[in-house]
């Protein structure tokens, strides 16, 4: 299999209000790779997504129990420090959101926060992770411009290297093509293919075609829970589950 | 056959009823501007908005005190409320459980609902006494008939107003950008303090700009307790008197005298013309929030 | 650097909590201190009876005249109000709701008519009333706050009719009636209550207001007969009698006040309860 994983969840159960989300969760999500949760839309993957940095706080009446380890660390004890664990992972949601400043100080948003002020080292890691993306040749001469003024692709490439430049081991996204055309979308995925090799990746989507390019492991999960889980050739060519059998089905017919 | 004529005549009633709703502020405009023509026709526009001397039986109408004390008490009134509804306005919609939004909400309504003099008779009361007994810490003395007073009294009037439009405004940012923020290492205050304050920031100053129309034309309260003397006031704790107050005090002797009517119609244009603008610069900039994002 | 931070953060929370509070405290001192002035000087004989001779030296009546005569005033104002507007609101929301260009410049509109100062109408009303020889009445003061109140009334039926979707017209027409039918009919049944709701709001900020009716609408110690009439209201009666020298007539200006404050009170209640129960009986789409 794999060598130790990043992520070790145990027996999560997310309830949201009255509803239970996530039921009695169990995955391993192995370092350095491309990780697909995948999924009917409702079966909890993005509440999942979003457990694995906490922005779950955010919702009202939310309990969590079980427990999420990165790096020997529960981060569902509330007496972690919540911003340092959510600085080891970087978002991608579905639409770009450029934070309401230029292009530049969207990126070294992270960096300020984190207490690195130094004009030289701040434009040296912006143009680093602006070239990352591929987004520095576009933007290099408009460094001060609104951030909204990219286009749609442009801006997830800003998001993605706003993301980056926290310096994270984990990225995150949250079916990051769905609003992009689909030149931007493979600039996108092949940019996840290219991080992986220092960044461990969690990529939530509906799309099996984008699953069955990028995904090195898989994990299936309908209505909260977790289906079937491993690596992605053995999922995809050899599914051991019934409802997984019945999804691969239905998402070609 | 009935029912068509029936038909017929309600629709035209409504287009009717449309046109009245749309001619009428200009209705009121031509009005007012018609009435004021008499007394700036006599002495210039200019004159009358920056002279002081107010002797309308000597046909002298300098204006200046008025409008500055307008100016005064709707400014403090302004910094008085502003502060108090952005931090209440942050704290209900990121900080504070539903329920707690849910519990404000009539307590907001009810506020707005109360009548202007009954904010008089509370401003009579309350502030007023208190204004009379601090008034010695600032060096000064005084019946607390004062700017401050008028000013304390309407910043309460406008507080309802300017929350409910900072709530809409926080409410319609999106969730995602406070979770990118997060995300990306930043506490709730983090987040706030460089993100939302920033993306909020056209739809505050169009909150202050419609507070500021909505305290310039207010009459009744501050009349009540801002002392009604006709000078320029030189400290808050000075009396005052605003335009709409010169306009509603003196109705009685409008048209015994020559000249006034026109004088108190051309505060009344003021007032419009002020109101509008303010009025007219802040919706324009709500909207382009709307559309723009 | 994480301790700055924290004590930053804790001394605005402290801030935001104080704010919230101070609103809340506002209200609650502003009704108590009505409560704790006027409660004393209320009497069955305030609401119930005119000023009689001595009054404003401090003898017998009551301000039944202001009551009676706001009653009158706002009532007859709203029903202006909604005359007028009920067609407006209507008409933005079924004969234009297609062209989306036109209904929001006309929006735009009624915003700014609905921020202009209610002492501009009553100047605008008394420059009618001269214009046309009448004198202070009830009718002129119905004319000139129905013009105050009409921006409001629109408003708040426009926000109740906004919801009703498309196809619950589309459905009246094709079982065959007329346009104004649809709307007067469909409509209103399905939005009844939130028409109320904008009719109670109305007359709440009607009766209200003094700086409109101060020119307009005279002043007498009499409950009107006819609309010809000078009438008293309830803000102007609070007024009057606070600036009297008189402490009996002041106590009673503060007991007025609080008559005042009750009414409101209550159609505020009124309102929340008739809203409530929109909620419940509205179908949602």
């Amino acid at each position: 299999m794999y060598d130790t994983p990043k992520i070790i969840i145990n027996d999560l159960n997310v309830n949201i209000g009255k509803q239970q989300i996530l039921r009695n969760i169990n995955v391993l999500i192995p370092e350095n790779k491309i990780t697909i949760i995948l999924g009917p839309s409702g079966c909890g993957k993005t509440t999942l997504l979003k457990t694995l940095n906490r922005l779950t706080d955010l919702y009202e009446d939310v309990e969590l129990t079980g427990s999420i380890i990165i790096d020997n660390i529960d981060i569902l004890n509330t007496k972690v420090d919540i911003t340092r664990i959510r600085q080891k992972m970087g978002l991608l949601s579905q639409r770009p959101y450029p934070l309401p400043m230029s292009i530049f100080d969207n990126i070294a948003y992270g960096l300020r926060i984190s207490g690195i002020r130094k004009k030289r080292i701040l434009n040296e890691k912006v143009e680093h992770y602006l070239r990352q993306a591929s987004l520095w040749d576009e933007v290099h001469t408009r460094l001060k411009d609104p951030a909204s003024k990219l286009s749609i692709g442009q801006q997830q490439r800003l998001c993605l290297a706003r993301g980056l430049a926290v310096d994270p081991e984990i990225i995150l996204a949250d079916e990051p093509t769905s609003a992009l055309d689909p030149i931007s979308s493979q600039a996108i995925e092949e940019k996840f293919i290219e991080l992986k090799n220092n960044y461990t990746i969690v990529l939530v989507t509906h799309i099996l075609r984008q699953a069955r390019r990028i995904a090195d492991h898989v994990v299936f999960m309908y209505l909260g829970d977790v289906i079937e889980q491993g690596p992605a050739e053995e999922i995809f060519n050899n599914p051991q589950m019934e409802r997984t059998k019945q999804y691969f089905k239905g998402a070609f017919n | 056959m009935f029912r068509r004529f029936k038909d017929k005549v309600s629709t035209a009633w409504m287009w009717i009823c449309l046109a009245i709703v749309i001619i009428l502020p200009f209705l009121i405009g031509a009005g007012l501007i018609i009435k004021s023509h008499t007394i700036i026709e006599k002495h210039s526009l200019w004159q009358l908005l920056t002279t002081s001397e107010w002797q309308p039986l000597q046909g002298k109408f300098g204006f200046l005190p008025f409008i500055i004390s307008s100016l005064w008490v709707t400014v403090i009134a302004v910094l008085l409320s502003g502060p108090v509804c952005l931090l209440t306005a942050i704290f209900l919609t990121q900080y504070a459980r539903s329920t707690i939004l849910k519990i404000m909400h009539p307590i907001i309504d009810i506020l707005a609902g109360i009548p202007s003099v009954i904010f008089g008779v509370w401003g009579i009361l309350i502030i007023v006494p208190f204004i009379a007994r601090i008034a010695p810490f600032f060096g000064t003395e005084g019946s607390g008939y004062t700017i401050i007073a008028g000013a304390v009294v309407l910043s309460v009037m406008i507080i309802p107003f300017i929350l409910n439009i900072l709530i809409e405004v926080f409410r319609s940012i999106p969730e995602e950008l406070t979770e990118a923020s997060l995300s990306l290492g930043a506490t709730r205050w983090e987040t706030i303090k460089y993100v939302l304050l920033r993306k909020a920031f056209p739809g505050i100053i169009s909150a202050i700009g419609l507070g500021v129309s909505r305290a310039f034309g207010e009459t009744i309260a501050v009349l009540m307790v801002v002392g009604n003397v006709i000078a320029i006031p030189r400290s808050i704790f000075d009396p005052g008197y605003p335009l709409p107050a010169l306009i509603a005090n003196n109705y009685g002797e409008m048209l015994s005298i020559p000249m006034y009517d026109s004088a108190l119609m051309l505060s009344a244009l003021i007032l419009f013309v002020v109101v509008l603008i303010f009025n007219l610069l802040s919706r324009i900039a709500i909207a382009r929030i709307e559309n723009g994002h | 650097m994480m301790k700055f931070k924290k004590t930053e953060e804790t001394f605005f929370k402290f801030l935001m909590l104080f704010s919230t509070f101070i609103i809340v405290a506002a209200l609650i001192v502003i009704i108590i201190s009505i409560l704790y002035k006027g409660l004393p000087s209320l009497s069955w004989e305030m609401v119930s009876q005119t000023p009689k001779g001595g009054y404003y030296f401090g003898k017998e009546g009551g301000v039944l005249n202001a009551i009676i005569g706001s009653i009158y005033l706002s009532a007859g104002a709203t029903f202006l109000a909604l005359l007028i507007g009920l067609p407006v609101s209507l008409l933005l929301n079924i004969y234009l709701i297609k062209q989306k260009r036109i209904v929001n410049t006309i929006r735009f509109f009624l915003d700014l008519l609905w921020g202009i100062p209610s002492i501009v109408y009553g100047a605008f009303g008394f420059t009618i009333m001269i214009y046309f020889g009448m004198k202070s009445s009830l009718l002129a003061g119905i004319i000139t706050v129905s013009l105050f109140i009409i921006p409001i009334m629109v408003r708040a039926m426009d926000e109740v009719l906004k919801n009703v979707p498309m196809g619950l017209m589309e459905a009246s027409f094709s079982l065959g009636s007329t346009k104004s039918e649809t709307s007067y009919k469909v409509f209103l049944k399905q939005c009844s209550t939130g028409l109320i709701t904008a009719i109670l709001l109305s007359f709440g900020r009607a009766i209200g207001d003094a700086a409109s009716v101060l020119f307009t609408t005279g002043y007498t110690d009499n409950i009107p007969t006819s609309l010809n009439q000078p009438t008293a209201t309830l803000p102007l009666s609070i007024f009057f009698q606070l600036s009297s020298p008189i402490s009996e007539v002041k106590s009673r200006a503060y007991a007025s006040a609080l008559i005042l404050t009750i009414i409101i009170l209550v159609i505020s209640v009124i309102t929340r309860i008739v809203s409530k129960k929109y909620d419940k009986h509205k179908i949602k789409f």
